[in-house]
């Protein structure tokens, strides 16, 4: 690492050890570790899914019992949601791209950052060891009494798993929050900075903010359960209705804590894609804090027929529809950036497109869901689940592939497959709709959610996206097949194959163990297309 | 019950259509703006694809216009889905005072049903058309939520606390109950059916059952010989200077606690007093009485108040018409 001198020096092969890996503090190579970890955590989720999708392309439960089929979907919606939509674009390329991109060496905090992946794999830990010996039948929500009274699995493990993981989530977010406002490189001002910053920006605040909620929740769950304190359960003088407030105070702006950098992703990309300037920067920016700040008052939605208040129903109606406003600004935004721009068919442009139909369908289906009237009828049923995939795996997934395409050169050095990255992109769009639009006319049949068996007449819907789901999966291995082919097959990558403007396509590809050789002054916004020269002077 | 191609579940009460028609306003907006902006970003995509390598767009900074329409527009349109969405909501939640009451107890894995006349059913419902009814619904476990997608209409059941959902039936035929919220082990398997009958058949379905369930006679005769059985009677007997405030014609009703605030006697706030005495003690009265938490059914429970809501047309003989 001293080898200044050197050109061909960079962060991957400045030290080949095990060890030199696992006590980094270069957020480079701990954004690798991530990228490993959350694919593991992904691969497992989602087998999962694809052997429950099995059971449900017949009627009758038949392919494994019910409890399997309670434990499959539990552990599905917990690693997902919290080991890999979590910390997926946050943790693996925000933590790659977020000092590039502010022309700073490292994070504020690199022992933090280090700190916060072994938090994350010992949370992944422990919830994996509760997989594997038993499983764990409440569903990700964990509603009580059911898991604080009810469940014979091992209810207490997760609950640590989750409320351990939870500190790693915190420590990313005050990480990136004090980085973004301290390591800025000079001239960096804040309407200067790339939109993908301000994305992770938004997010580390509802990190910082949220998530002890969560932690207290489940805390609180664990002493109900190891102790049998009365809190959640009425039996013992609780109220269940409680831990469904708590429990969404966090979980739903932990829904924005998935989009929101994912929107970030997507506006890097139609910037670098169409050569362009994003339309109204200052209102997509803004439109990110907004969703941050309103996200937090919104999570009564999910009460509507809790027996909450009528009146709190009303309240918390309104204000769902509010944070769709900033949302749509954004979808209006980045459509208008193509408009007479110079639009590249490139493999990353192909997964914003996929990302802005598939979260079109998904924003507005929950612009249903927020309507009271008819959030009577779906709420717990498929619908639910089609709207939330959508967002989640349509919008988050899709932005995070896309991301991952586009910094790909970046991180590893060296160029994928083209063409193989378009049959992906082409593919888990067309599998993605398969699977997940069927659902949506299942759940207005009335199909309830996390059903093991279902009346027979549902049966072709349930085929269908069945079939779908294997589409979908073919088109999640492909990438895996072709990146890792071309980490030695690949040709290597120059420093900026995209004409992108960010600061991180000033550096040499992979970037040297300190990022930027030179003090980097800035002297113009992001995105300065046709105004000549880099975004730095 | 339904065909394999059917995009809508049967519309069966009178709010089905109400549902339906809001559902469809939206979807319709949703279609139009999802089919808008993927055409134009398809459309932009085609029309203004890189030709060359060097090619530099003219750049555009934004517009201020642009961006306060395409706020404003969607925002009176989703205000326009909330007016609509809460008039609906309120029909659905809102129990009309003329609906007759129905008794539904959850439990894993089942539904558990008495009607007022003491009848009893297990994860079958029987209704006439046209006549409405309000399900008052409490859990002897976990949460459940019950769903009658014919209906249009569900309701969580909560352990703990009544949960009521009304309907009025429209058209005969046998309709999906499902259990929404999960619960365990067989969350699936608790289901069951609506049975929608015309006044005749309903009629001849009543004078087909057992006139009475085991415990024998009405809910409400069934709570009286409780109310003696527990000796609630001793204390709840009327009489001026009698240790427990009267019940009888209380019922809907609002009386004045002891720090001065006003309660409406409601199911929920007997079922509380009777395992929870001394949380709302009416004015006057001392906290002499103990708890029955754990002595009684969830269905004791509903039988005893269906007989204090009866008292109500026994003593106050004179609103009878």
């Amino acid at each position: 690492m001293k080898e200044e001198s050197a050109a061909t020096v960079n962060y991957l092969n400045c030290d080949y050890s095990i060890r030199s890996w696992l006590l980094t503090v270069d957020h480079k190579r701990i954004g690798i570790m991530y990228l490993l970890a959350v694919t593991v955590f992904f691969l497992i989720g989602g087998i999962m899914a694809t052997l429950f999708r099995f059971e449900l392309s017949t009627a009758a439960g038949d392919l494994v019992t019910a409890e399997t089929y309670n434990k499959l979907f539990t552990l599905h919606g917990v690693v997902m949601v919290f080991f890999f939509l979590i910390p997926s674009v946050p943790a693996v390329l925000g933590n790659f791209v977020l000092p590039l991109a502010i022309g700073a060496k490292d994070v504020a905090f690199p022992k933090l950052n280090l700190l916060s992946w072994y938090v994350f794999m010992i949370g992944g830990g422990i919830t994996l060891f509760v997989a594997l010996t038993g499983g764990l039948d409440t569903g990700w929500t964990f509603y009580t009494p059911y898991s604080s009274t009810y469940a014979t699995t091992d209810v207490l493990s997760a609950a640590i798993g989750v409320f351990i993981t939870g500190f790693s989530s915190i420590l990313t977010g005050l990480n990136f929050l004090v980085t973004i406002h301290k390591m800025r490189a000079p001239g960096m001002t804040w309407m200067r900075m790339p939109l993908f910053v301000w994305a992770l920006y938004a997010t580390s605040l509802i990190m910082v903010l949220a998530t002890p909620v969560l932690a207290i929740t489940v805390a609180l769950l664990a002493v109900e359960r190891a102790t049998g304190i009365g809190i959640f359960d009425p039996a013992l003088g609780g109220d269940p209705v409680l831990f469904q407030h708590m429990f969404w105070f966090y979980s739903h702006p932990a829904v924005y804590i998935m989009i929101l950098p994912s929107m970030g992703v997507i506006s890097e990309l139609v910037a670098t894609f169409c050569r362009r300037r994003i339309f109204g920067y200052s209102f997509v920016a803004a439109s990110s804090i907004a969703i941050a700040v309103i996200g937090f008052f919104v999570w009564g939605h999910h009460l509507f027929l809790s027996t909450q208040s009528v009146y709190a129903g009303m309240v918390f109606s309104f204000l769902s529809f509010l944070v769709a406003v900033p949302s749509a600004v954004k979808t209006f935004n980045w459509t208008a950036t193509m408009y007479k721009s110079s639009v590249s068919w490139q493999s990353p442009m192909l997964y914003v497109m996929g990302f802005m139909g598939l979260f079109l369908v998904g924003g507005l289906t929950g612009v249903v869901l927020a309507t009271l009237g008819l959030d009577v009828h779906m709420h717990d049923t498929y619908f639910v689940v089609a709207h939330f995939h959508y967002i989640m795996v349509g919008g988050v997934l899709m932005g995070y592939l896309g991301g991952l395409h586009y910094w790909w050169p970046k991180i590893t050095g060296r160029m994928y497959s083209e063409a193989w990255a378009k049959v992906s992109a082409l593919l888990v769009f067309v599998g993605f709709n398969l699977t997940f639009m069927p659902q949506f006319i299942l759940g207005y049949l009335g199909m309830p959610r996390r059903y093991y068996a279902y009346p027979p007449e549902w049966q072709t819907l349930n085929v269908l996206s069945s079939a779908g789901a294997s589409v979908l999966g073919v088109g999640y291995l492909i990438p895996v097949i072709y990146l890792l082919w071309s980490l030695r097959h690949g040709k290597p990558a120059p420093a900026n194959p995209w004409g992108g403007k960010g600061l991180e396509w000033t550096i040499a590809s992979p970037p040297t163990p300190h990022n930027f050789e030179k003090p980097v002054i800035v002297t113009e916004g992001a995105y300065a297309y046709g105004e000549g020269g880099h975004g730095h002077g | 019950m339904s065909s394999p191609f059917a995009l809508f579940p049967e519309r069966a009460s009178t709010m089905a259509w109400s549902v339906d028609a809001l559902f469809l306003f939206i979807l319709w907006i949703s279609i139009f703006f999802t089919v808008g902006i993927s055409a134009a970003v398809v459309y932009f995509a085609i029309k203004y694809r890189r030709k060359h390598d060097d090619e530099v767009p003219v750049q555009i900074e934004g517009h201020l216009g642009l961006e306060i329409l395409w706020s404003v527009i969607p925002l009176i349109l989703m205000m326009v889905m909330f007016f609509w969405g809460t008039k609906v909501f309120l029909q659905l939640v809102v129990s009309p005072a003329d609906a007759t009451p129905i008794y539904v107890v959850g439990k894993q894995w089942m539904w558990k049903i008495q009607h007022p006349d003491g009848r009893r059913e297990i994860n079958e419902l029987h209704v006439p058309v046209g006549e409405k009814f309000r399900l008052i619904m409490t859990s002897e476990d976990v949460l459940h939520s019950f769903f009658v997608p014919a209906f249009r209409t569900k309701m969580d059941v909560v352990p703990g606390r009544y949960s009521s959902l009304w309907f009025e039936a429209t058209r005969e035929g046998v309709y999906h109950l499902f259990c929404a919220e999960y619960c365990g082990t067989s969350h699936s398997g608790m289901t069951g059916r609506v049975v929608v009958m015309s006044p005749a058949d309903y009629a001849k379905w009543l004078s087909g059952q057992a006139p009475a369930g085991p415990a024998g006679g009405a809910m409400a005769d069934v709570g009286a010989q409780l109310f003696t059985a527990k000796a609630c009677n001793t204390c709840h007997d009327g009489r001026p200077g009698a240790l427990g405030p009267p019940l009888a014609g209380t019922f809907g009703h609002s009386v004045t606690l002891a720090d001065g605030s006003e309660v409406v006697v409601d199911e929920g706030y007997i079922r509380e007093s009777i395992l929870n005495p001394q949380a709302k003690l009416v004015r006057g009265f001392q906290p002499v009485m103990p708890t029955y938490k754990g002595q009684l059914s969830e269905e004791e429970i509903l039988q005893l108040i269906t007989h204090i809501k009866s008292l109500k047309s026994v003593e106050a003989s004179g609103e009878k018409p």
